[in-house]
């Protein structure tokens, strides 16, 4: 599973829509493996970050080269959403429906589907209708369908925002197993609590820039910027 | 009103014995707008699907053009149609004029606009929905329709009902390239108006009563299908 996308190098890369900036210029290499946590203010640039590399937001400036060519780097790639989008289908072929689209038989694609619906424990819901189900299992079958073409890279907008604690730890529960499993997580979130758990790398965005970066440890114990002490510290930056 | 009456209890003894004549009328015209319905629904839902997906320069004047034939009288569909199939006019070599082909045509012209912008409207707001995920995970065009096409299905039966409706209860366009020739190309609608201008109110008003109870039940399952669309929210 550990193929070419790593590193990938972000050198001035920015996305604008209507001549104005959303996010950059970013100059950022990451490298493969573990979990990089994407934390900053609201309005301060997470999600047009994450869907700037995904390639769901168009790069207007600079570039982004991942070590592999990109329409193969994008296929190694998920992305689940701040708010899930549920397909009018049942759980099942919500799952399947990856597959499907890539080419998997349909008869694989729903065994698959049921094995990953056990994982994420959803095993009871096979046949429900997904717009219908609770915000908690939309996200869990949002992280399911997401989880299940075996990223190489999997992209996580708030993936616990709205849930409750039991909700959040089953979610970072199954995130800890994909990153055993080789898989680089890119999450933002808003919750320190999570970011503390979860991040091996912290990049700290503000104003559309990423202002700090770098090893967890470090800066949640010796933050290199005032902002990024007082983001910490959960007061209001500037 | 003795007439109207007499005509009416006639009527009910038409449609009661499933009169010969009336059921060949009746046969007929579903067979013209079932087929009008078949050729226009294969046109105009992927036409629909196109629609919300892609952004090509001819985009908006596509739009305005379906809005735009959307109003078109039914019987300016049949002149226009008539120039075409007539024997001087560019189509006229298949001889298709006063055939119930015609009339199926002129339907299909009239249908496609109304089936179109319901399915596009459908189509649209469920694209809104999927983009991103669909997006995320690098569909190709043609999975991207068949997936709302697909997804859409309850929507897109609504319009087809609506298309229905339009097409059996039409009679300018139908009048006018098919001629109400007996045994050809007499329909409903058409019989009605004939029928009612002879004077012959019996016929007219148990054709009628089948135009009733068939665009009833084509109401009422629309009704049905929107109110399940919207509390299964699929
Ligand atoms: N499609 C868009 N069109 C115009 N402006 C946008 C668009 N998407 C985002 N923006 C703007 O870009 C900036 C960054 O938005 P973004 O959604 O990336 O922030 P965020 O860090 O994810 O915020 P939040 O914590 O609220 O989710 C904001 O000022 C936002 O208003
Ligand atoms: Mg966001």
């Amino acid at each position: 599973m550990v193929s070419g996308l790593f590193p990938v190098v972000l050198n001035g890369a920015a996305t604008a829509r209507r001549g104005q900036i959303l996010v950059g210029p970013v100059d950022l290499t990451l490298n493969g493996g573990g979990v990089c946590v994407v934390i900053g203010p609201n309005g301060s640039g997470k999600t047009s970050l994450l869907r700037m590399m995904h390639g769901a937001a168009r790069l207007t400036h600079g570039s982004i080269d991942w070590a592999c060519p990109t329409p193969q780097a994008r296929r190694a790639q998920a992305f689940v959403f701040q708010r899930p989008v549920m397909l009018r289908r049942t759980v099942r072929e919500n799952l399947a429906y990856p597959l499907r689209i890539r080419g998997a038989r349909r008869r694989e694609a729903l065994k698959t589907a049921g094995d990953w619906a056990e994982r994420v424990g959803l095993g009871g819901m096979l046949d429900r209708q997904a717009p219908v189900l609770s915000g908690g299992e939309q996200q869990k079958l949002a992280l399911a369908r997401a989880l299940i073409i075996e990223p190489e890279l999997l992209f996580l907008d708030e993936p616990c925002a709205s849930l409750d604690g039991r909700a959040m730890r089953e979610i970072e529960e199954i995130l800890v197993t994909a990153r055993e499993h080789g898989t680089r997580l890119i999450l933002s979130t808003h919750d320190m609590g999570q970011a503390r758990r979860m991040a091996d790398e912290v990049a700290f965005l503000l104003h559309g820039k990423v202002h700090e970066f770098g090893p967890a440890a470090e800066f949640f114990t010796r933050p290199g910027t005032p902002q990024a002490r007082a983001f910490i510290n959960g007061e209001i930056v500037e | 009103m003795v007439d109207l009456w007499s005509g009416l209890v006639q009527a009910f003894w038409l449609v009661a014995t499933l009169d010969s004549e009336l059921v060949e009328i009746a046969m007929r015209s579903l067979r013209v707008s079932l087929s009008a319905l078949g050729i226009a629904s294969i046109i105009a839902m992927p036409l629909a699907a196109l629609l919300a997906v892609k952004r090509f320069r001819w985009r908006r004047f596509v739009i305005a053009v379906l809005n735009a034939l959307m109003g078109l009288p039914p019987v300016v569909v049949g002149l226009v149609v008539y120039v075409f199939l007539s024997r001087s006019g560019p189509l006229g070599v298949f001889g298709l004029l006063f055939t119930p082909t015609a009339m199926v045509i002129a339907q299909v012209i009239i249908v496609v606009p109304l089936i179109a912008s319901i399915s596009h409207q459908a189509l649209r707001d469920l694209w809104e929905e999927y983009h991103d995920l669909l997006i995320s995970l690098n569909v190709t065009q043609w999975q991207k329709i068949h997936t709302l096409l697909w997804d859409a299905r309850r929507a897109l039966l609504t319009a087809a009902l609506a298309g229905f409706g339009r097409a059996i209860g039409e009679v300018g366009a139908i009048m006018v390239v098919g001629g109400n020739i007996d045994h050809a190309t007499r329909v409903l609608t058409t019989a009605i108006a004939l029928e009612t201008g002879k004077g012959d109110f019996a016929l007219a008003l148990a054709l009628g009563f089948v135009l009733i109870a068939l665009a009833i039940s084509v109401s009422l399952t629309i009704h049905w299908l929107s109110r399940t669309e919207r509390e299964a929210k699929w």
